[in-house]
């Protein structure tokens, strides 16, 4: 094991003891390139020393936690996922008198205003709760603001028209400046919070789960721990929704749901 | 036929490689469709290819090289253990790496030199992954990517290829991976297609 690898090692090992974040069952390479990144940004010599100001420093660890969290993030990315959620899921789930949906890892919100515009066109808002939960307090005050820069208007539209949007793309949000406020009355039933997939356990009972982007960066295990959450919470015949390139085929749990559509990875719990 | 000059074969002689990652972009469907000819569908070793492509979400790469080879080709999964006898290519729009454990993961890290995938990205990992058991291919392409990883992949002790740039479509590329770091052999397609059919008759498990 090259020093680098204990390093981060110990350095995980002192964030989870010291504030309770466990990092431990991230894949290695990806953090690896972001520790280094951190070390030179908050200009220390080593991850040693990195790890020794972290634990003495916690606003040095909430600077941290922008890099070993991943905040990248576009609204209706991969517009196919949403046209079937669209016209696959959203059909079954109006049968509920109320609903319940959890989008885990939610990151900076992008996609939360996504299923809200969704759901508002659907006529299912109203009736909905949506928890959006991540680790980071930074990128979930981002996600409570509901601003995205106006310069990624352009692509946005571009995807939400793909995805099957029923309106103007410019009637959700009020330009101002660099800046796009989305509706405020989007995320009335959205509840924003502290949560981790790592640490802790089930809170709610959802009918829809849509976690994208998120399970690439856990290994096996965690993965395994995070489908379980997911099989956990969701109700009978419950919906999951992942990352265009994500799989469930290397889990126990594939057995456990069956692929409302395969290519847009999108499951139903059986 | 290439044959391989005695000095390469000396290179290779004395060393067991586990895997092989190769890099382009511009030219790049061509100039692996040369340097994997002919490989049999038992190849010992397992090939990650990264080829840089307009991005979009379905990446028709191992369909189109499927048709071409021998050996079985597919995208690379997230989780995935690497097996041999397989050419991987990494899937569009995200990074793809190598794990210790040997397996794939992929990330929506922020693009590198313009590319996610990134060539630099798979080869650092590969290089941490497999040190001196690695072979590293660069071959033609308009962007710099792909430089620092080879020097990775030598400084990791393993054995870093360059096409020869003047040879190569486009040129870019290569002679950016040879400014930064002076490669272990740099060869014409032809000479890299036997180099790895060599390397393929000689692996030991």
């Amino acid at each position: 094991m090259s020093t680098l690898d204990i390093e981060l090692r110990l350095l995980m090992e002192a964030i989870y003891l010291r504030y309770n974040y466990d990092f431990r069952d991230y894949t290695g390479a990806s953090q690896k390139r972001r520790v280094v990144q951190a070390v030179r940004a908050l200009n220390c010599e080593s991850v040693s020393e990195l790890q020794s100001r972290v634990l003495h420093d916690t606003d040095l660890f909430t600077q941290l936690l922008q890099f070993l969290t991943i905040p990248v993030s576009e609204m209706f990315r991969d517009p196919s996922y949403y046209a079937c959620l669209r016209t696959e899921v959203l059909p079954v789930l109006k049968t509920y008198p109320s609903l319940k949906i959890w989008v885990a890892g939610c990151s900076t919100g992008e996609e939360v205003y996504s299923l809200a515009i969704l759901l508002r066109e659907e006529g299912l808002l109203e009736r909905t709760i949506i928890y959006a939960t991540d680790i980071n307090p930074v990128s979930l005050d981002k996600a409570r603001k509901g601003v995205f820069p106006l310069s990624r208007m352009q692509l946005y539209t571009k995807n939400y028209q793909e995805a099957g949007g029923k309106q103007a793309f410019s009637d959700y949000y009020t330009a101002a400046y660099s800046a796009a406020l989305f509706d405020r009355s989007l995320c009335e039933n959205i509840t924003f919070a502290d949560h981790s997939l790592s640490t802790d356990s089930v809170f709610s009972e959802t009918h829809l789960i849509s976690c994208r982007n998120v399970l690439i960066y856990f290994n096996r295990k965690l993965q395994d721990r995070a489908l379980g959450l997911f099989h956990e919470s969701l109700c009978h015949r419950g919906f999951l929704g992942l990352g265009s390139k994500e799989s469930i085929d290397f889990s126990d749990y594939n057995r456990r749901f069956e692929a409302v559509d395969k290519r847009e990875r999108i499951f139903r719990k059986l | 036929m290439t044959t391989l000059q005695p000095a390469t074969l000396e290179i290779l002689a004395n060393r067991t490689m586990e895997a092989i990652v190769v890099g382009a972009s511009a030219g790049g469907v061509d100039a692996m469709l040369h340097i994997f000819k002919g490989l049999p569908q038992h190849y010992p070793l397992p090939i990650i290819a990264l080829l840089h492509m307009q991005e979009t979400r379905e990446s028709k790469l191992a369909e189109l090289f499927q048709h071409h080879l021998n050996l079985q080709v597919k995208e690379a999964t997230d989780k995935e253990s690497i097996a041999p006898g397989t050419l991987y290519f990494a899937p569009a729009s995200y990074h793809l790496s190598i794990e210790h454990n040997l397996q794939f993961s992929l990330s929506c890290e922020a693009p590198l030199h313009f590319s996610r995938p990134s060539i630099d990205i798979l080869m650092e990992s590969a290089a941490d992954a497999y040190g001196e058991a690695l072979v590293g291919i660069l071959l033609t392409g308009a962007n710099p990517d792909g430089a620092a990883g080879m020097r990775a992949i030598k400084q990791a002790g393993g054995l870093a290829i360059v096409q020869d740039p003047d040879e190569a479509e486009v040129d870019y590329m290569p002679r950016a991976a040879i400014q930064l770091q002076t490669p272990d052999m740099i060869l014409r397609l032809g000479r890299i297609n036997q180099l790895l059919i060599t390397l393929g008759e000689q692996h030991v498990h």
